[in-house]
C-alpha cells in the first residue's frame, strides 16, 4: 500500500502559520535591534495614534528597509517555486526548472549589458526582464520551426539560445572595466535582495500577480497536460494554447523575479520536489503547497543571506550550496517518489 | 450514440494512409478494428477523436459531422482510452480518473462533488473502487487500463475509442479488460477498439472490421472475418482456423507450427 499522508488541508494550514511566523521573525533580524514592543507599537502606530517609545530610525528602517526585503524575498521564492512545478507539468519532466526556456540567462544578459551602459538600479531590472521576455519569445519561435516532438525541441531551443546569450554575458564581463563594473555583473550574478526597496517592490509586483493569478487558477487543467497532448485534447483540453498561457505566465514571474534578484538557481526545482513529497502531484493541492513554501524557504534563507556574516552572502550561493546536496540526497535515495 | 465513417481518406504528406474507409458503430456494439501494424488504426482513432483534421470523407457522431468542432465539443461526444502507460507522474487513482471529469468545469475551477460522485460509481462499475487512494504507477498494467477506462467513463460519453487496451497485459488481465469491455457494450455504449489478437475479436466483438494497407478489407460477423482466407491476407501468413465449442471460439494457428496437413 502506498503511505498514507497528512491531510492537505493540515499541510496547507502548517504551512500558512509557518509563513506568518518567518515573516515576523525576520522583522527582528538584522544590526539594528528591535525588540517585539517596539514593532507592534510601529505597527499599531500606522493605523492609530499611539505615543511614541521607538526611534524614528527604526521606524524607517523597519518600513523601508526590512519590510520591503521581506515581502521580495517572499514573493521572490513563491514565483521561482511555481513558475518550477509548472514548467514540469507542462514539459513532463520533473527535472524542468524555471531557467529551462533561458529566462535567466537572457534576464543575466540584460543585467550585464545595463550595468554595461552604467545604467541605474531600475534600468538595470527593466533591461534584465526585457531580455528575459524576448529570449523566451525567440526560443518559442525557433520550437516551432524545430523538426519532430515539440516539447523537445522547445527545451532544445532553449538550452541553445541560452547558452548563446551567457556568451554574450561573458563577452560583455570581458570588456567591462574591471574596477567597478566587473564586480557589480559579478554580484548580480550571484543573486541578493539586498536591492530591495519599496520601489522595485511596487515595480515587480504587477508583473508577478498577472503571472501567478492564472497559474493558481488554471492548476487543475495542468494535470491533465502532463498526461501529453493528445490525451488531453481528447479530454477536452485546448492543449496548444493552455501550453502557451502556462509558459507565459511562468515565463513573466521569472523574469519579474530574476530582474530585481539576479541569479537565484535550485529554488525552482527544489521546492516543487519537497511539496510534491508533502502533498502530491495533484496541482490542485501541489500549486499552493509550493507557492506558500517557497516564500518561506527563500525568506529564511535570505535571512541567512543577511544575518551570518558581517557582510551579506548572495542568495544565489546560500541556495546553490543548500540545493545541490538536497537533491543529490533526493535522487540517490531508494524510495521512488513520483 | 452512433459513430458514422464516410468515405475517409488521409495522408502523411504524400504518403497515403487511408484510403476510402468507411465504419459504422451502433449503440451497444463492440466493434474491434484489427489488422497488422502500421496499417492506419491509430491514424483513422485520431481522425475519428478529432485529433487529426485534414482528412478528406466525413465523419459523423449522432449524425453529426465533427469536423471543425472544438475540442471541448469533442470530449462531450467521445472519449479516448490509450494504451495503458505511465505518466511522468504518480497521481493517485482517483485524481487519475477525475482528470476524466475536466471537460464538465470551468476553465478556473476544479472539478466537485458532483464529479467526485461520478468518479466513485465508475471506480465501483468496473470492481476497482479499492484501488482510489493508491498511486497509478505503483499498480499492475490490468489495472491501469481499468482506470483509464474508468477515465473513459467519467467523461460521459456515448463513445468511446481503445487503442490496443490489451497491449502489454498478461493473459488472465487481457480477459478481464475485454470482459468488461463487453458489459459496457451491452450497457448501450458504442464501442471501436483496435486489437492485435483475431482470436478476441471473434470471442468479444459484434463486429469485426479488417483494415489491409490503409483500405477496408472486409467488414462483418465475427465469423465472417476470422476465417482462414481472410487471415491469410490479413497476416501475410498461413493460418489455419480451428472451430471450438460449436464455433464459440475460434483459435489460429500458424500452418508453420503443426506442418501442413
Amino acid at each position: 500500500m502506498d503511505k498514507k499522508r497528512v491531510p492537505y488541508s493540515v499541510i496547507i494550514l502548517s504551512l500558512g502559520i509557518l509563513l506568518i511566523a518567518a515573516i515576523t521573525f525576520s522583522f527582528f533580524l538584522g544590526r539594528y535591534p528591535i525588540n517585539p514592543s517596539q514593532l507592534f507599537g510601529i505597527l499599531v502606530s500606522r493605523v492609530i495614534h499611539i505615543r511614541q517609545f521607538w526611534t524614528d530610525q527604526m521606524a524607517t528602517i523597519l518600513f523601508n528597509v526590512r519590510l520591503p526585503r521581506i515581502i521580495l524575498a517572499c514573493l521572490v521564492g513563491c514565483c521561482l517555486s511555481a513558475a518550477g512545478a509548472s514548467y514540469q507539468g507542462i514539459f513532463q519532466n520533473p527535472m524542468a526548472a524555471p531557467d529551462i526556456l533561458g529566462a535567466t540567462a537572457g534576464a543575466a544578459f540584460g543585467a550585464a549589458l545595463a550595468i554595461l551602459q552604467n545604467q541605474n538600479h531600475l534600468v538595470i531590472t527593466l533591461y534584465a526582464f526585457c531580455f528575459s521576455l524576448l529570449t523566451v519569445t525567440v526560443v518559442y519561435f525557433i520550437s516551432r520551426k524545430a523538426q519532430g516532438k515539440q516539447v523537445l525541441g522547445l527545451v532544445l531551443a532553449g538550452i541553445m539560445v541560452g547558452s548563446l546569450f551567457s556568451a554574450g554575458t561573458s563577452y560583455i564581463k570581458l570588456v567591462a572595466d574591471s574596477n567597478n563594473q566587473l564586480p557589480a555583473i559579478t554580484y548580480w550574478l550571484m543573486g541578493s535582495l539586498s536591492g530591495a526597496t519599496t520601489q522595485t517592490v511596487t515595480i515587480v509586483l504587477l508583473p508577478m500577480a498577472l503571472g501567478l493569478i492564472p497559474l493558481f487558477l488554471l492548476r487543475w487543467r495542468i494535470n491533465v497536460l502532463t498526461l501529453g497532448d493528445d490525451e488531453a485534447r481528447t479530454m477536452g483540453i485546448n492543449s496548444t494554447r493552455l501550453r502557451i498561457i502556462v509558459i507565459m505566465c511562468a515565463t513573466l514571474v521569472t523574469a519579474a523575479s530574476v530582474s530585481v534578484t539576479g541569479m537565484i538557481g535550485w529554488v525552482g526545482l527544489v521546492i516543487p520536489h519537497l511539496s510534491r513529497r508533502l502533498v502530491g502531484n495533484n496541482y490542485k493541492h501541489l500549486m499552493p503547497a509550493t507557492m506558500l513554501f517557497g516564500a518561506i524557504f527563500l525568506l529564511l534563507v535570505d535571512d541567512v543571506s543577511r544575518n551570518l556574516l558581517q557582510t551579506e552572502i548572495p542568495l544565489g550561493i546560500l541556495t546553490a550550496f543548500i540545493g545541490a546536496p538536497f537533491f543529490i540526497y533526493l535522487i540517490t535515495r531508494k524510495e521512488e517518489t513520483y | 450514440m452512433s459513430i458514422t465513417v464516410s468515405n475517409l481518406s488521409f495522408n502523411y504528406g504524400e504518403r497515403p494512409v487511408l484510403d476510402n474507409v468507411n465504419v459504422k458503430a451502433e449503440p451497444g456494439q463492440l466493434l474491434s478494428i484489427i489488422g497488422p501494424n502500421g496499417v492506419g488504426k491509430s491514424t483513422l482513432f485520431h481522425c475519428m477523436l478529432g485529433l487529426l483534421n485534414s482528412y478528406k470523407g466525413q465523419i459523423k457522431i449522432n449524425g453529426k459531422d465533427i469536423k471543425g468542432l472544438g475540442v471541448k465539443d469533442m470530449a462531450k461526444l467521445i472519449a479516448y482510452v490509450p494504451q495503458s502507460h505511465y505518466p511522468s507522474f504518480n497521481f493517485s487513482v482517483f485524481d487519475m480518473v477525475l482528470m476524466g471529469t475536466t471537460v464538465q468545469v470551468s476553465a478556473y475551477s476544479t472539478p466537485g462533488k458532483e464529479q467526485t460522485k461520478l468518479v466513485e460509481s465508475a471506480l465501483e462499475r468496473l470492481g476497482i473502487a479499492h484501488l482510489k487512494h493508491r498511486g497509478y504507477t505503483k499498480i499492475s498494467g490490468g489495472e491501469r487500463q481499468l482506470i483509464i477506462i474508468a477515465r473513459a467513463l467519467v467523461q460521459q460519453t456515448g463513445v468511446l475509442i481503445l487503442d490496443e487496451p490489451t497491449a502489454n497485459l498478461d493473459f488472465g488481465n487481457q480477459i478481464l479488460v475485454l470482459t468488461q469491455i463487453k458489459y459496457l457494450a451491452k450497457d448501450g455504449y458504442t464501442i471501436v477498439q483496435a486489437t492485435h489478437n483475431p482470436e478476441h475479436a471473434f470471442m468479444f466483438s459484434d463486429r469485426v472490421l479488417a483494415i489491409h494497407e490503409g483500405k477496408v478489407l472486409a467488414d462483418g460477423t465475427p465469423s465472417n472475418i476470422v476465417t482462414e482466407e481472410l487471415m491469410h491476407k490479413l497476416y501475410s501468413v498461413d493460418i489455419d482456423v480451428q472451430s471450438l465449442y460449436k464455433d464459440k471460439v475460434r483459435v489460429c494457428i500458424p500452418k508453420i507450427v503443426i506442418g501442413d496437413k
